[in-house]
């Protein structure tokens, strides 16, 4: 478990415009809602949204004002983009855990050969001595069968980095799905639990 | 179905503050609502839309929607309209005069500012409304107070016959925070219409006698604001300094300065001043934290209370905890050390347009046309004037380009003679507030090519509909704008009115060279809709040929994000000239076999794998 101040826990979800940074965000805070906490959750949207990026802020605890997180006071930095996660990794606290996909994804500027893309993102953030977790969400989804799984294999990855229990948010996100989509219920309970063992190495 | 459209008085949900407007409409009782779509404050209607018991439309632009609110108030029920901060400016026209009419069932204007213009060209404080349009506001923190608010402000509207604004901004409309219901919809039965002409009808001599009506109920509203308990005082040990503030600048001052006191205003206007110099007694120093312009620290300054604020802090942008504990410190003469690790600097991921969107076509025409000027509007062509088209020049507001482009070729300068002037408009605001232009262009002669991108949605806020999409809010079928007709009607020739399919891009690029060159106005009406909603049908993706790719690099320019360049080389020419070569990609999971790309391509290394299929299916009009 991360070890919160003041009893606020702070998570940071950041990625791209349509990777599921938004959901993966609302699950945390629904989570904690249930139970009990005061939640806050923001994120910049409109414009942005179209291929940029996306930071999603989540804070919860016995009270909660703001809702954004300032740099350098993250509990957990989940990055689905490995220069996503370096582009706030500021944004941690010196206990905090970043846990990030090592997908890499360009945009045109790069491709353009306007801009570079760092060459090792993941070597970056290792080296900033911060504890760092890194892995290829993406190949589990694959195994799986459903690259859209990334976003419940992200969070399985931090589940046992909460102050409540794994399942907790397990069970929030299966609900979900059995609620609206009952035939993607087991196969995301599969995800979250691969998640959740790679979220250990 | 949505949870929170049933759920009971007492539950508890994790809501945005547009959401919490929403059930708050719903238990006020509100009968109408309307709005234009308009970043932070669509999701209010989208919302809206989910209550079967309130009548909810998209209106064609926000005039049009406070229009409507204001018919249904006259009516006697109670009516909603929401819009951006700049909805604000072009409603202001209705709600400036409705003021001295007042209104009857009680109407509420929710307006969202953009502070720090997340998805707006520009960054307003709709606080100035209030003042200027004699309008009480109920500024929410947190959408727990969005939801007590909105219905507070129903019933202050329909006590004083007066609109009130409610004044939300990006940090209350998307949070999402924990509501608790308080109660269920309360059904009000409109009394009907009572006809009135000394009240309805604003002529100057109906008009005049209401001023002085209009600036007693301001004296009114004074006192109501002194003493309702939506002005609140929080203590604090550390008396140095005491905050004003309102909105989300209240959380950022209690999580930044728990132990400091703080006025707190929700009924923001007219201001409780006696409340104020009573709070300002207390401390030492007075200090406004207001989003944006020093508004409140005027009025304070001018009521003879010191006060200090925009010595310190900004006026412009979010007045977040990492801007406000520097000045705050400075101001103490506490020492303040910047604890965040530095920043990697990293390429920027600016907004693009979407694979197969299409807007790509007439933008690849646009940036390989030379002589233009291009005056553009407010949408997702917008970024038309990015990279790799470069093919915008102006964007100020929602259907200038067209009247815009009218001046510049009437103002023409000696740089220009030669010059082709375009304007650049969506459908959606082409009928918002585009098509006077067109009228205008017409009736006053003018000669400006029209580029109509009719992609059938409003695109940038996410797809909404609207009167030329044939659905309406509630996704039932409605009427269809037909926009060569309308063209027609407005006086352009049948001649110089042309419907394109935006993916053919020589006929594209023809068709804007040809129009360009007339002597008269021009419409080029594209019929492909928006990608991202369902209007789209999806093909199987593209692939490039790697010993086929010449590296030629024209695909690149078409600008679609799902392709990529997989590697460059630099060639030696026969004159001897060094050349980049650029060998393209195409993402497979991206690409959505939209066929454009292939248009570039002279060597054909761009083809479907297996059973290609190239026949897509224009969708009809209606």
């Amino acid at each position: 478990m991360v070890d919160s101040v003041d009893g606020i826990t702070n998570i940071l979800v950041v990625g791209i415009g349509g990777q599921g940074v938004m959901t993966a965000a609302e699950m945390l805070a629904r989570t904690a809602l249930n139970q009990g906490y005061d939640v806050k959750k923001t994120e910049v949207a409109g414009m942005a949204q179209r291929g940029g990026v996306v930071s999603s802020h989540v804070r919860f605890g016995p009270k909660v004002y703001s809702p954004q997180i300032d740099a350098g006071e993250a509990d957990l930095l989940i990055g689905f983009e490995a220069a996503e996660a370096l582009r706030w990794l500021p944004w941690l606290r010196s206990t905090g855990v970043a846990m990030v996909n090592t997908l890499r994804i360009a945009p045109p500027v790069v491709s353009a050969g306007l801009y570079d893309y760092p060459a090792d993102p993941i070597g970056a953030l290792t080296a900033s001595g911060l504890e760092v977790h890194a892995f290829d969400a993406g190949a589990i989804a694959d195994e799986l069968g459903n690259p859209k799984l990334v976003n419940t294999i992200m969070l399985g990855a931090i589940s046992d980095r909460l102050p409540f229990p794994a399942d907790v948010l397990k069970e929030c996100i299966i609900a979900g799905f059995r609620a609206y989509k009952p035939k993607l219920a087991e196969i995301n309970a599969q995800a979250f639990d691969a998640g959740r063992q790679a979220g250990h190495v | 179905m949505n949870a929170v459209v049933h759920a009971k008085a007492a539950s508890r949900h994790l809501l945005s503050g547009n959401e919490a407007v929403a059930r708050a409409a719903w238990e006020a009782g509100v009968r109408v609502a309307a709005a234009y779509p308009g970043t932070p404050a669509t999701e209010i209607l989208e919302n809206i839309a989910l209550y079967p018991d309130i009548y909810s439309e998209w209106s064609v632009n926000e005039k049009v929607a406070v229009e409507v609110a204001i018919g249904a108030s006259l009516a006697g029920s109670r009516a909603l309209a929401t819009m951006k901060h700049v909805g604000m400016n072009v409603a202001s026209d209705a709600f400036m005069t409705q003021s001295l009419a007042g209104v009857v069932g009680g109407l509420v204007i929710v307006v969202a500012d953009d502070v720090g213009l997340s998805s707006s060209q520009n960054e307003q404080d709709s606080r100035y409304w209030g003042r200027f349009g004699h309008l009480p506001i109920l500024e929410p923190a947190d959408s727990q107070e969005a939801y007590a608010m909105v219905k507070q402000a129903f019933d202050l509207s329909e006590e004083y016959e007066v609109p009130v604004i409610v004044r939300m901004t990006t940090r209350v409309c998307h949070v999402k925070a924990m509501v608790e219901f308080t109660g269920e919809r309360i059904e009000r039965r409109p009394a009907g219409f009572q006809k009135n002409p000394q009240r309805w009808v604003m002529t100057p001599a109906n008009a005049k006698p209401r001023l002085p009506l209009m600036h007693e109920r301001d004296r009114i509203l004074r006192q109501v604001s002194e003493a309702s308990d939506l002005n609140e005082t929080f203590k604090g040990s550390d008396r140095r300094i005491g905050f004003v503030t309102s909105g989300p600048a209240f959380m950022h001052v209690r999580e930044t300065f728990p132990n400091a006191p703080v006025f707190k205003l929700g009924f923001s206007c007219p201001a409780p001043l006696d409340k104020i110099r009573a709070f300002a007694g207390t401390v030492d120093t007075l200090v406004v934290v207001e989003e944006t312009e020093p508004l409140l620290e005027t009025e304070i300054r001018a009521a003879g209370v010191a006060v200090q604020g925009k010595d310190l802090l900004p006026r412009f942008g979010e007045l977040a905890p990492s801007v406000l504990r520097p000045a705050i410190k400075s101001l103490l003469g506490e020492p303040y050390a910047i604890a965040s690790r530095p920043q990697t600097d990293l390429f920027p991921r600016p907004p693009t347009m979407c694979a197969s969107c299409p807007h790509l076509g007439p933008y690849f025409a646009l940036s390989h046309i030379r002589n233009l000027n291009i005056i553009g509007d407010i949408g997702c062509y917008t970024l038309g004037a990015g990279h790799p088209w470069n093919a915008l020049d102006t964007c100020i507001c929602m259907g200038a380009s067209l009247s815009m482009a009218h001046g510049m070729d009437k103002g023409r300068g000696d740089s220009d003679e030669k010059k082709h002037i375009v304007a650049v408009i969506g459908d959606s605001t082409f009928l918002h507030m585009g098509m006077q232009g067109l009228l205008n262009m017409i009736y006053n002669r003018g000669n400006v090519t029209v580029l109509l991108l009719d992609n059938r949605s409003v695109g940038m806020t996410g797809g909404q509909e609207n009167p030329g999409t044939g659905e309406d809010l509630h996704g039932l079928p409605a009427a269809r704008v037909d926009f060569a007709k309308l063209a027609e009607a407005l006086g352009v020739r049948p001649e110089r009115i042309r419907m394109v399919d935006p993916y053919e891009l020589p006929t594209m690029v023809k068709m804007v060279r040809e129009e360009t060159k007339m002597e008269e106005p021009s419409v080029i009406i594209t019929n492909r809709p928006c990608s991202l909603t369902d209007r789209f049908e999806r093909f199987k993706s593209y692939e490039v040929i790697d010993d086929k790719c010449t590296g030629c690099g024209n695909c690149i320019d078409l600008g679609c994000p799902a392709i990529f360049v997989a590697r460059r080389e630099t060639v030696t020419a026969k004159s001897g000239k060094s050349k980049e070569l650029v060998f393209a990609r195409i993402d497979a999971n991206a690409c959505t076999g939209c066929h454009m790309c292939v248009e570039t391509c002279a060597p054909d290394a761009i083809v479907q794998p297996k059973t290609p299929d190239r026949v897509i299916r224009i969708h009809p009009h209606g």
